[in-house]
């Protein structure tokens, strides 16, 4: 049988060298939660794992024009403890967080979320609305692309062999700016998002939305960044109208399948819904701002 | 916590919350589960499975797996002796080692996704998944049929074409339904012809699973004399062991099995699966062999409870009075015969004093896993039919749903379907405590409702053995054999420090293994507190007697004279004399120079047992947006008997509502349309986490029962009979819907809710 190999280089470049040395297949490893699931269910069977966390700044929250640089190796617990950076993005922050189960919060991370390509992943939608950056690594050198453009189908990125995701940057905030992140599961924790919905608005003085992303998972093969809905906000105060054409918008985008967690009827609905109380709640976080 | 504890005041240990004898080791990681055990020189053992859901085996080619380095053996189903068919008249639970040994690992045929087709023993487990890889089954895919309804159908393909339907004149063709089960009492025509409201409706319920935390595991151990020792998660070695003895052909006294302290069971670790496969492969390698299965095979191989369709008539007079119940039972059985249609069929009416009942049960086979007892077996699915109906009737009839059930409700003198008469039940004294209780009288806001319902189980007895020894500094080690699954250990530890009058602390209850006691039935059907418990008392009553005796001696008086009170040998009156009493400890310390150790002993087989009836009560707020089922609120009520140990018994009620609760709402075996199980892990088999549930309330009513010396009736089954229907009543009551199909997932409340606004806006 192959052996595995397990490294833990403490340089990105000592990293990239790695993974784009390894003939076989190389794995990064973060926080570890989606990848030793896979190994277990031998649905990925890696001949090497290249361990991050001993890289310098991986695990660090950094202040940086105004906005933050995440670590990839950053769990959602540390994401969650980072006082300045939960006032400015709670909706990413509560989209992390709803990642598994507090055990696994002390592990988890976005960046492992972003790359691991599932279109149900939590943090996805709320880091597209929040128009994050990944920032990468690779034989070339280092490149910086909108989050959105990472997964590209379920399980795969448009990493190139050799790279990997550093950090992920969410930007400033103008004034009253708010996002959100809601998922719908039928328990209440531990589950996969059979719909998620992350919408970040920014308000003039008066209440108009001036600003607004809007982002949805679980609903097509990635997270979709939804332009039309953001358009059917932006210039308005959250009337009703507003809302249900923010949630004809949502609906309309979808791309859903019927599978064991939801049906396509239900996740088109869902998208909807979930679109129209996100939107209030990043509102009502304007507000307060 | 509990609402009401009643406790009799003379009662110094029964009746307590004592801490669990098992307890400390369990928290701190030291109890020895099924996988826990490592032998030296231990083989680990794989099974391949069948990835078709129903095929003809042509051929098995182990030959690349057994060359493979550190491959130790290889077994498929030819290493075992074929079985006889079982015949007629079968009983409720019918044991038929001609399917038993076909489940355990397949012969002509496969008939599930996760049948088991070989297993390999190696000296790595890694070594052994590869092996697994190298067997080559040649394999003749067969249509496959999962659906009860789809199996009953002329054309459906058949799962064994030598099976005939019992119950059927002539039966000439070869059926998927393996048997029709009838029962009746009174005249039901009549009772209809008689009704002012006759409600009918159907139901339908999936399969689930019993979803016990720990995996199967084992290890078996068979020597070059002809021993076999089994390390195995059971809820019944002795039943076990047997089973082996004849799947293997051995004889039952070379094989010692010893059950391992079970992460949870519910029914389902009454079958074997790993067992026979660890013992046949340890003899053909001559090393120990452990078997652990993954989450993914328990539930592709293993369990679940019956899928079911039911249709139920229930006709009532103005007044609420029931005159006639008719229902049809459509269970799947899985790939062999033996739903739990008896035990419905037993329960489902039986908390009601009805005079006319006809009920028709089907045990349909299908390809899936055979199903496996669980919690109350059968029972749940035809309990959430009944009390759907009456909820609906008590709709219709505007009368309180506690009191059209206060109307109907069985009480002592009660006969029910099969015939058996009531002595003392407490069910009209529970449905009061419902009406009383701040929980059915508290205020619902908007989109919430509120759903009661009640249940039944009949519980079992059997054989059963206990044995006291009182060792020499008068601490007492009592000896039984049933695995402990629910806090027995301290049930029987009570009972027998009671009856000593000692400290419950300075008893330690011990399972024992196979070779070391009599034969002891299954720890199931809420027999052990029983059953066994009333072993215990007799094998205590008999080393309290030979205390007696030996007190009887030192103070030269006949045993007559002397009574044991408070831990003592003492005069049974003042005119036998007036000596000093004897303790436990100084009688055991006398035991050597008075003909020798004290020891007390019993073998029975309990009757007598008394039935349990529940009612829940639940509060729930729906999501019309979502179709998201909210639970707010949830007490049960429930007539235990006697609570032993409330603290368990507690647990007992809380745990079957639980599991009661993920049947009503997520839980569910989805398959694709080649037959095969897609969701088959705890992320995407909706099992209810801790965040779901409210703090589930009890109340528990004591109507002891007097076949028991502690009034026990037993308690695990019942509290999963009503929680589906109380759920569903209480959706029904939030949104106006009645909900008739489990589970009660978002998807299908959204739906029903947007075609019950279609049909109100045409």
């Amino acid at each position: 049988m192959d052996e595995m190999r397990y490294e833990t280089p403490t340089s990105v470049n000592a990293a990239v060298k790695l993974l784009a040395g390894e003939k076989g297949l190389a794995k990064v490893l973060a926080g570890g939660t989606d990848l030793l699931v896979q190994m277990r269910g031998e649905t990925v069977v890696p001949n090497l794992i290249v361990d991050i966390k001993k890289i310098a700044d991986m695990k660090a929250i950094k202040k940086e024009k105004g906005g933050f640089r995440v670590g990839a190796a950053v769990s959602g617990a540390e994401l969650g403890e980072h006082p300045e950076l939960s006032k400015m993005w709670p909706g990413v922050v509560e989209a992390t967080e709803l990642i598994g189960s507090t055990q696994v919060q002390g592990r988890a991370t976005m960046t492992g979320n972003l790359c691991n390509a599932s279109p149900g992943a939590d943090s996805v939608p709320a880091l597209i609305a929040a128009g994050a950056l990944a920032a990468i690594a690779g034989p070339n050198g280092k490149r910086e692309v909108p989050v959105e453009q990472i997964p590209v189908s379920p399980g795969k990125t448009s990493l190139a062999k050799g790279e990997f995701v550093t950090s992920l940057f969410l930007p400033k905030r103008p004034k009253k700016s708010g996002d959100a992140y809601l998922r719908f599961i039928p328990r209440t924790e531990m589950d996969i998002a059979v719909v998620g919905c992350g919408i970040s608005l920014t308000l003039d003085k008066a209440g108009t939305v001036l600003a607004a992303r809007v982002a949805l998972g679980a609903v097509a093969p990635t997270a979709l960044l939804v332009d039309a809905a953001a358009n059917a906000i932006i210039g308005t105060k959250l009337e009703d109208a507003a809302l249900d054409a923010l949630a004809a918008a949502c609906s309309a985008a979808c791309r859903p399948i019927d599978d064991k967690r939801g049906t396509k009827e239900f996740r088109i609905q869902i998208a909807g819904v979930l679109a129209r109380r996100v939107a209030l709640i990043a509102r009502a976080r304007a507000l307060k701002k | 916590m509990p609402d009401d504890i009643k406790l009799d005041k003379e009662l110094k240990v029964v009746g307590h919350r004592n801490v669990r004898p098992d307890g400390m080791d369990k928290v701190t990681g030291r109890a020895k589960y099924g996988a826990d055990l490592i032998l030296p020189g231990m083989l680990y053992g794989r099974v391949l499975r069948s990835p078709h859901a129903h095929a003809k085996i042509k051929s098995i080619d182990t030959s690349a797996a057994e060359a493979l380095p550190g491959v130790k053996a290889v077994v498929t189903g030819k290493d075992f002796p074929d079985q006889p068919k079982s015949k007629p008249p079968y009983g409720p639970m019918i044991q038929d080692a001609w399917d038993a040994t076909r489940n355990i690992i397949a012969r002509e045929k496969v008939f599930y996704d996760g049948h088991c087709v070989a297993a390999v023993a190696a000296t790595s487990d890694s070594i052994a998944k590869q092996a697994l890889k190298l067997i080559k089954v040649d394999y003749q895919i067969l249509p496959h049929v999962i659906d009860p309804i789809e199996a009953m159908q002329p054309d459906a393909p058949i799962l064994h074409e030598d099976q005939f339907t019992l119950g059927v004149e002539g039966a000439t063709k070869p059926s998927n339904v393996f048997r029709i089960m009838k029962a009746a009492k009174g005249d039901v025509d009549k009772g209809f012809a008689e009704a002012d409201l006759i409600i009918e409706r159907d139901f339908k319920t999936k399969a689930v699973h019993q979803g016990y935390i720990e995996p199967h595991a084992c290890v078996g151990n068979a020597s070059e004399d002809g021993n076999v020792e089994v390390w195995t998660s059971t809820q019944g070695h002795f039943v076990s062991r047997n089973q082996l003895a004849n799947l293997l052909g051995l004889p039952v006294g070379k094989i010692r099995l010893t059950s391992s302290e079970i992460g949870g069971g519910f029914g389902g670790k009454i079958p074997m699966y790993g067992e026979p496969l660890a013992v046949r492969l340890s003899q053909k390698a001559n090393r120990p062999v452990k078997i652990v299965m993954t989450r993914d095979e328990t539930f592709r191989s293993t369990g679940p409870t019956s899928g079911s369709h039911v249709w139920m008539k229930i006709g009532v007079k103005n007044d609420g009075r029931i005159v006639a119940a008719d229902a049809k039972l459509y269970y799947e059985a899985g790939a062999f015969k033996g739903a739990g249609i008896a035990a419905a069929i037993g329960c489902m009416f039986s908390e009601y004093d009805l005079e006319n009942i006809r009920i028709e049960g089907y045990d349909i086979v299908s390809n899936r896993p055979k199903v496996a007892a669980y919690r109350a077996p059968g029972v749940p699915m035809a309990a959430f039919a009944v009390e759907g109906v009456i909820n609906q009737i008590a709709k219709k009839l505007k009368i309180d749903p506690v009191d059209i059930r206060l109307k109907n409700a069985a009480k002592q003198g009660t006969v029910n379907v099969s015939g058996i008469k009531y002595g003392p039940i407490g069910f009209i004294e529970l449905l009061e405590k419902v009406k009383a209780h701040p929980h059915y009288n508290t205020k619902l806001e908007k989109n919430q409702g509120r759903g009661f319902a009640a249940g039944y189980w009949m519980h079992a007895g059997g054989m059963s053995c206990a044995s006291v020894n009182i060792q020499d500094d008068g601490t007492v080690t009592l000896i039984e054999g049933n695995p402990d699954i629910g806090g027995s250990r301290a049930s029987m530890a009570a009972m027998a420090a009671e009856e000593l009058g000692i400290p419950f602390e300075k008893v330690r209850p011990i399972i024992a293994d196979t070779s070391s006691l009599g034969f002891t039935f299954l720890t199931a059907g809420s027999r052990t507190t029983y059953a066994t418990g009333m072993a215990v008392v007799e094998a205590t009553r008999h080393a309290i007697k030979i205390c007696c005796e030996r007190a009887a001696a030192v103070w030269g008086v006949t045993p007559e004279q002397v009574k044991w009170e408070d831990g003592h040998a003492k005069p049974a009156s003042a005119n036998v004399g007036d000596f000093a009493p004897l303790s436990l400890s100084e009688l055991a310390k006398k035991a050597p120079m008075m003909g020798g150790p004290i020891a007390g002993h019993s073998e029975i087989n309990a009757t007598g047992q008394g039935p349990a009836i529940g009612g829940h009560l639940v509060d729930v707020e729906v999501d019309p947006e979502t179709g998201f089922v909210k639970l707010l609120r949830f007490t049960v009520f429930q007539d235990v008997g006697r609570a032993i140990s409330p603290d368990y018994v507690e647990g007992q009620l809380q745990g079957g509502a639980i599991q009661g609760l993920g049947w009503a709402l997520n839980e569910e075996y989805i398959y694709n349309d080649k037959g095969q199980l897609v969701n088959a892990g705890f992320l995407d088999y909706r099992m209810p986490v801790a965040s779901d549930v409210p703090m589930i309330g009890t109340v528990l009513i004591e109507e002891p029962n007097p076949n028991h010396p502690y009034g026990v009736r037993g308690v695990g089954e019942t509290p999963i009979v009503p929680p589906q229907a109380a759920v569903a009543n209480a959706v029904e009551n939030a949104i106006g819907i009645q909900m008739s199909e489990l589970p009660m997932s978002p998807p299908k409340i959204l739906r029903a809710i947007a075609a019950d606004r279609l049909k109100a806006a045409e």
